[in-house]
């Protein structure tokens, strides 16, 4: 008797031990994984920090007004804190990373001298200009060495507590790439002599206009289909499902989707009026035939089949052999940011296989716009005098503050980078500033 | 007699079409481009030569990478504006024209230098060798073996790098693997709602890595490698396509153990996935 309560017992023991081990187990992993979580958020916030760091210094050169300055040069002040805070949570200690440290304190330094002083009264000499400058070029530097880095890590899937571990231990044999990018990083900061002291379209568009200005009547379920069945090219007999959204939706919508082995196809539009806001079709995509500018034409017919007139191409873009083209909206000749379009061709047989129309219905309707009082001569001599300035348009954009402001835009070019900058036309005040990004070296293949 | 003036005829009319195919090759060179017309944007091949040709000429000097971009646009216009043509920094058939009369390509040395990832140049009266290879230092990598590599550069968005594109694909894979191709637009249009969102952080990673954010990231899962779809799903939620509406939030009513969820208000069911502002 007292020897099979025994066995009860220990045997419950030995189960009991067993389940406890295994949660402390589970904890554990999870304990883990959540400070490898920290440490891959900090690590992959610090390139991004360094690549906006780097593209703000660039348009910071291309400024003119202290107005754009000042405030440019506080946020790369804020910038260079956040990635400072950034670095201090990696399992660096026992890495030299200090001089790196050091040059992002460096800039924090100078833009902050400079951007709290009255600029106006004291423009930026054409020392700090060349200061400035030189800190453009290295923060691109290390920009590219930590992208690497990146590229690397996302690829290998390297992990930051096996850094530690090789950290602490010192083992000279172990080779970890992602300590010897770092090294790299820093010895190229080491260099750097002590005197040192760029969405899309939509970014564009701050403040949503709530699409007030869709029209139409209501449209049935019926007539979504039938719209849906042309918009994705399909038989008669297709099986296409439509459902309504919830309440959470900005306006009701009724979406359509469709399915038949590789092809998948997905709409929204609008319960009024029955406007397409996106249409998604997902193929494969066979050899590419049409050129990017073939494709153009497609999306531009598409745009006029479907009622979207005066539409012009604002930029374009070839991924993987898809074209993707953005419109806006042409005023008699003004551009208008804010009513913009995408559409997606597949460059195979040049089917459309996509359109976002969300901003272009969230924001257009009629303007009444007024004539520039200010002359286009006048204007130029807002822009910063080192911009060459290449091209001009009229465009209407929203400021910071999210009104819609009548604006000259230049496309200019300074050093290597083009900028896209846009003078109100009003009182010559320099509303924005942008450098438009370069192709991108491709780190995966590069190595 | 007159035989052998057919002999002869023939003899010369062979003589001239063998002569004619000699001469054929060289007329092949000058039509070296396809007859795509080329424009900002553009990859591949036709923009290479593009490239090769203004640099040739000295328009061009950037690195030739096989991407139209801006510096490539204002090449050409210049080129377009010092030859008289039409300046609209669009390589069509007529510019094309010009600018094969004017300039050399030597594709086998551009291509070679390219697929190996040299710094090259290839400017006109330099000779090769002194344009090419400083080795591009190979810094942190073990190097390994990319089968196909047509371009060493690509096309990003604007404001995103291809390490933003790859973290957010591993995002959408270890969320929504499995859901439908909208449903998977519409996760990484929901992690860039919240990037402008102002109650969220403001990076890629920072959403991503928020604790407790996505369930993927807490088990690890993220760590799975991306395919292809979610890296087109991604480009796609860039560029700014949104099948969510908008949306805020996402979850999967058979698994979410939160009931504060269910209070939000709902936009659409997608897949699996209900979004919800």
């Amino acid at each position: 008797m007292v020897r099979w309560i025994l066995i009860a017992v220990l045997s419950i023991g030995l189960v009991g031990a067993g389940i406890w081990g295994y949660k402390e187990h589970e904890e554990k992993n999870a304990v883990l994984i959540q400070a490898e979580n920290t440490y891959q958020r900090s690590f992959h916030e610090l390139t991004y920090h360094l690549d906006v760091l780097h593209d703000k210094i660039g348009t910071a050169l291309a400024m003119n007004s202290n107005t754009s300055l000042s405030p440019q040069l506080v946020d790369i002040w804020r910038l260079t804190s956040d990635a400072l805070s950034n670095v201090g949570q990696l399992p660096l200690t026992l890495l030299p990373f200090n001089k790196t440290e050091e040059f992002l304190s460096n800039i924090g330094d100078f833009t902050y001298r400079t951007a709290v002083r009255d600029l106006k009264n004291k423009p930026l000499s054409d020392k700090e200009m060349k200061a400035l400058n030189e800190l453009y070029k290295q923060s691109g530097e290390i920009k590219n060495e930590l992208r690497q880095v990146q590229s690397l890590v996302l690829e290998e899937n390297l992990r930051w507590m096996d850094v530690q571990l090789a950290l602490a231990t010192q083992d000279e044999q172990s080779d970890n790439t992602i300590i010897d990018g770092l090294k790299t990083v820093e010895k190229k900061v080491e260099g750097y002599a002590e005197t040192n002291i760029d969405s899309p379209l939509s970014e564009q568009t701050t403040k949503e206009h709530k699409f007030n200005n869709l029209k139409g009547n209501d449209v049935s379920k019926q007539e979504v289909l039938n719209q849906s069945k042309v918009l994705f090219k399909l038989q008669n007999k297709a099986n296409v499902k439509i459902t309504k959204t919830g309440d959470g939706a900005d306006i009701p919508l009724f979406s359509a989707s469709y399915e038949d082995g590789d092809k998948r196809a997905y709409m929204d539009v609008s319960k009024k009026g029955g406007h397409p806001l996106s249409l998604l079709i997902e193929r494969p995509i066979k050899e590419q035939k049409l050129s990017l500018n073939g494709g153009l034409e497609k999306a531009e017919k598409f745009l006029e089949n479907n009622g979207f007139n005066d539409m012009t191409l604002f930029q374009s873009a070839e991924y993987d052999k898809v074209g993707v083209y953005s419109f806006l909206y042409n005023d008699n000749g003004i551009r208008v940011y804010s009513d913009s379009i995408e559409v997606k061709v597949a460059l195979d047989n040049g089917d459309v296989l996509g359109l976002t129309a969300r901003n272009y219905f969230m924001n257009h309707k009629k303007r009444d716009i007024p004539k520039p009082t200010l002359a286009e001569k006048d204007a130029r001599k807002s822009v910063n005098e080192k911009v060459d300035i290449k091209e001009q348009f009229l465009a209407i954009i929203d400021n910071d503050l999210g009104e819609e402001v009548l604006t000259y835009e230049y496309l200019g070019v300074l050093g290597n980078d083009t900028y896209r900058i846009f003078i109100n036309a009003m009182d010559g005040t320099e509303e924005k500033v942008q450098k438009l990004g370069n192709s991108e070296l491709n780190y995966a293949l590069a190595r | 007699m007159s035989h052998k003036k057919r002999l002869m005829l023939i003899i010369i009319i062979c003589f001239f079409a063998l002569a004619h195919q000699a001469t054929y090759p060289k007329t092949d060179q000058v039509k070296a481009f396809s007859p795509q017309v080329i424009q900002h944007g553009a990859v591949g091949d036709d923009v290479i030569e593009l490239q090769a040709r203004l640099q040739y000429l000295g328009f061009f000097n950037g690195q030739i990478d096989g991407v139209f971009g801006w510096r490539t646009y204002w090449a050409l216009r210049n080129f377009q504006y010092e030859f008289g043509l039409d300046i609209d920094g669009i390589a069509g058939a007529k510019t094309k024209q010009k600018l094969v009369k004017a300039s050399k390509y030597n594709e086998k040395y551009v291509k070679e230098h390219i697929n190996k990832g040299y710094k090259f140049t290839h400017y006109g009266g330099v000779e090769n060798k002194k344009q090419a290879p400083q080795k591009v230092p190979n810094k942190t990598a073990p190097k390994k073996q990319t089968p196909t590599a047509p371009t060493k550069t690509v096309n990003t968005p604007p404001g995103y790098s291809q390490n933003d594109i790859n973290l957010l694909a591993n995002a959408v894979h270890g969320e929504a693997r499995g859901e439908p191709y909208e449903g998977q637009v519409a996760v990484a249009a929901v992690i860039l709602n919240r990037v402008q969102s102002p109650t969220f952080p403001n990076s890629v990673a920072g959403v991503i890595f928020e604790p407790r954010a996505f369930t993927a990231v807490a088990d690890g899962q993220i760590w799975l490698t991306p395919n292809e779809t979610s890296k087109k799903a991604v480009i796609d939620a860039i560029n700014g396509w949104d099948p969510s509406g908008n949306a805020l939030y996402y979850f999967n009513p058979q698994t979410a153990t939160s009931s504060w969820i269910w209070t939000r208000p709902q936009i659409k069911q997608i897949g699996k996935h209900i979004f919800c502002k």
